[in-house]
């Protein structure tokens, strides 16, 4: 049976959270004998945040325009696979080019996390995430190779069709501060776990900077007429039939396999000796 | 366009693009003199360290002054101790016959058994167990036959093991040497001195290489199976203690028996009464020690991916399989049109991604039983004449058959049955020989 929390403790929670957040004093708050005095950025067990992003590039052609060192601009760029701000969780993505490129380490500090650059040359990047204090210290690492050309290369290059590469994938955050999660629970880049009512969470703390005007989603992205659209339900269906195949296959085994046996239930093991 | 990328290798991070990567030229090996190139590179293309046998000598042919003849000589042997003559073919070259020996007399090596005095023997040597005459017999039977306990012991009069033999014989041999050597510094380094035979230990050391020997390939395959599984207990159990303190009970299973995975659905419960999570959406998948031990580790993790995450259960689930079950598991995917890495990998696409991938093995695994299962039942059917698949014989059969589940890399059955399997492709469809049997049985009933 849950212990129901006094009410009065949220307000003390949030002054020692604030201080809490510059400092990550990460208590483990796991053994709770005492549940009445709230433990400053307790972890949520078997709690996990996951933000779900969409990472690549975009390259153009330049065409007419192209010279030999510098036949394509590109774009690489880490963003909200449904267009989100990112802000709420990453503080900082570095993007690692090439060593020909000058200041091949590119930082960048707010959202919308990209860089655009023009070159010649595919390689890889390296994107370094970093994520605000509370959320976790240690960083993300990302890598992606940068397309200029085309698959098919039969036609000619167009300076209209750019080359794009995505990739998706899901940030996970398992066990989040308790404060983390207050202040992401609603916003819409970021997926959580539906808590039950009565669970007591600080009151929302917003980060530094947060008070910024630049906007941080990609919804109205100059680019976003080639950002790729992400579903989950054409895989799970193919999954699901896959399944239902090896499932049936399975039964099917199952039954030889019982008569060759010859015993009325199957796969009993039989004594040695 | 990448050398890197035509080898396969996967690349460092930041790799310059279009470089042309010029292999290495292999300097061509010269061709050695006085044989052929191909002769030389079984060798391994390089001139051995120390050539064995000077190159010039292999096509050195006898020189055109000697008049080489071949006689019918009798020769004699200083092996021999009788004085009997034999003949052989002997090489003369300009009408002088070769010199020396027997060229093979120098191999006529024989064991130094030592030879004791009556008042050695008296003083040193006496034994409960063993009277003068046994003890005679068996010093000259040691030098008749070299030293080769088993000849001896079948030779000896009395039955005695060829333990007991070995041991009267290094013991007085031992005794010997230690009496006549002048201090017993000067035999401590002798091997005998310093290791005597332990008869007890070589009794027990021969009982349990018989009872190795002697093993029928159940028992065989039994205690390979608890070995694997012992393995795998502790594997699990050091993870479980490796990963971050967890208070999350733990709930291993233990028993190998049949493929199927044992169905322990892991509630994940925290002990903090705080914290009540209702069950996730997707339903609990079935899951292992090697899952919650990958689990635990994940949550160790302050941030992961998802692809990670993924990559890391699949590795678990397919821990106890061999590479070439884990490539049928990827060529069973591809056949089903499903993606081996997820294009959108989601938390629901990843759960179901990893049972399917935990299915398939399942599968894998039947099949490799099922077929299994035929080449035994096969096999019994050729040996014995009776046609009829009457309920004796069958009860015979099934008290063979091992049920338990064998693991791809244990048995040479199971590495058998798995090339037959290659030849179909997964998921394949029933064999003849298996559709065979079912009519077979249903007809004689």
């Amino acid at each position: 049976m849950p212990h129901t929390p006094s009410l009065s403790s949220p307000r003390n929670q949030s002054d020692v959270s604030e201080s809490a957040i510059k400092l990550q004093r990460l208590v483990m708050g796991r053994s709770t004998d005492d549940p009445e005095k709230k433990i400053p950025n307790r972890r949520l067990k078997d709690v996990e945040i996951c933000v779900p992003i969409s990472y690549g590039t975009i390259s153009f052609w330049l065409g007419r325009k192209a010279s030999e060192s510098q036949s394509h601009k590109w774009t690489v760029y880490v963003r909200g696979a449904t267009n989100e701000d990112l802000g709420v969780v990453i503080r900082r993505a570095v993007f690692q080019l090439h060593p020909s490129f000058n200041n091949p380490m590119r930082v960048v500090d707010s959202p919308p996390f990209e860089l655009s650059e023009s070159g010649w040359g595919e390689f890889e990047i390296a994107i370094t995430l970093y994520f605000h204090s509370d959320v976790c210290d240690k960083q993300l690492d990302l890598f992606h190779h940068l397309k200029l050309y085309p698959e098919d290369e039969s036609g000619p290059q167009s300076t209209k069709k750019p080359v794009v590469v995505e990739s998706y994938n899901e940030i996970v955050f398992p066990d989040p501060l308790d404060s983390f999660f207050a202040r992401v629970k609603d916003h819409p880049a970021v997926i959580v776990p539906r808590l039950p009512a009565s669970f007591n969470l600080p009151a929302p703390v917003p980060i530094e900077n947060a008070k910024e005007k630049k906007r941080g989603d990609t919804k109205d992205h100059p680019l976003n007429q080639w950002f790729v659209n992400f579903s989950e339900a054409d895989e799970l269906l193919k999954l699901a039939t896959a399944r239902q195949q090896v499932q049936a296959h399975i039964v099917k085994l199952r039954r030889q396999l019982s008569v060759i046996d010859g015993l009325p239930r199957p796969l009993k093991p039989a004594s040695d000796e | 366009m990448d050398a890197k990328d035509i080898l396969g290798l996967p690349k460092t991070p930041l790799t310059a693009p279009q470089e042309k990567k010029s292999r290495p030229q292999k300097d061509s090996q010269r061709k050695p003199d006085g044989i052929s190139r191909e002769v030389y590179a079984l060798t391994g293309g390089l001139a051995p360290l120390m050539p064995a046998v000077d190159v010039s000598q292999l096509k050195r042919r006898p020189q055109s002054d000697e008049k080489v003849t071949w006689q019918w000589l009798p020769f004699t042997s200083s092996a021999r101790t009788d004085n009997l003559q034999l003949y052989h073919w002997v090489r003369v070259v300009n009408g002088v016959p070769p010199t020396g020996d027997y060229s093979f007399a120098k191999y006529n090596k024989s064991v130094n058994v030592v030879k004791y005095t009556d008042e050695e023997y008296e003083k040193y040597l006496t034994d409960p167990t063993w009277t003068r005459e046994e003890t005679d017999q068996l010093f000259e039977l040691c030098e008749r036959f070299d030293l080769r306990f088993i000849v001896i012991a079948d030779r000896f009069p009395s039955s005695r093991t060829v333990e007991d033999l070995k041991n009267r014989y290094y013991s007085v041999s031992r005794a010997i040497l230690v009496a006549r050597a002048p201090s017993s510094g000067d035999v401590s380094g002798h091997p005998l001195v310093k290791e005597p035979y332990n008869v007890s230990q070589e009794v027990e050391r021969k009982r349990a290489l018989s009872m190795i020997l002697s093993q029928t390939k159940q028992q065989e395959r039994k205690d390979a199976e608890v070995l694997a599984e012992a393995k795998r207990i502790t594997e699990a159990r050091i993870a479980a203690r490796g990963a971050e303190e967890s208070d999350m009970p733990v709930a291993s299973n233990v028993s190998p028996e049949s493929n199927e995975k044992n169905i322990i659905p892991v509630e994940t419960v925290s002990p903090s009464s705080n914290v009540q999570i209702p069950p996730t959406t997707v339903a609990p998948p079935t899951s292992t020690a090697d899952d919650i031990s990958t689990l635990n580790s994940l949550r160790g993790m302050r941030v992961y991916l998802r692809t990670y995450a993924l990559e890391q259960m699949v590795q678990a689930a397919s821990s106890s399989a061999g590479l070439r079950t884990i490539k049928r598991v990827e060529q069973t995917l591809q056949d089903l049109g499903v993606n081996l890495k997820p294009k959108v990998p989601t938390k629901s696409v990843c759960a179901e991604h990893l049972e399917l991938r935990k299915e398939i093995l399942t599968l894998l695994n039947l099949q490799k039983q099922l077929q299994y299962k035929e080449a035994e039942g096969s096999s019994h059917r050729d040996g014995s004449y009776a046609e009829t698949p009457g309920t004796p014989k069958r009860s015979h059969r099934t008290g063979e058959q091992d049920r338990t589940f064998i693991p791809d890399s244990i048995s040479f059955g199971g590495e058998r049955v798995g090339k037959r399997d290659q030849k179909r492709k997964a998921p394949a469809p029933p064999s003849p020989a298996q559709s065979k049997r079912p009519r077979k049985l249903k007809a004689s009933d």
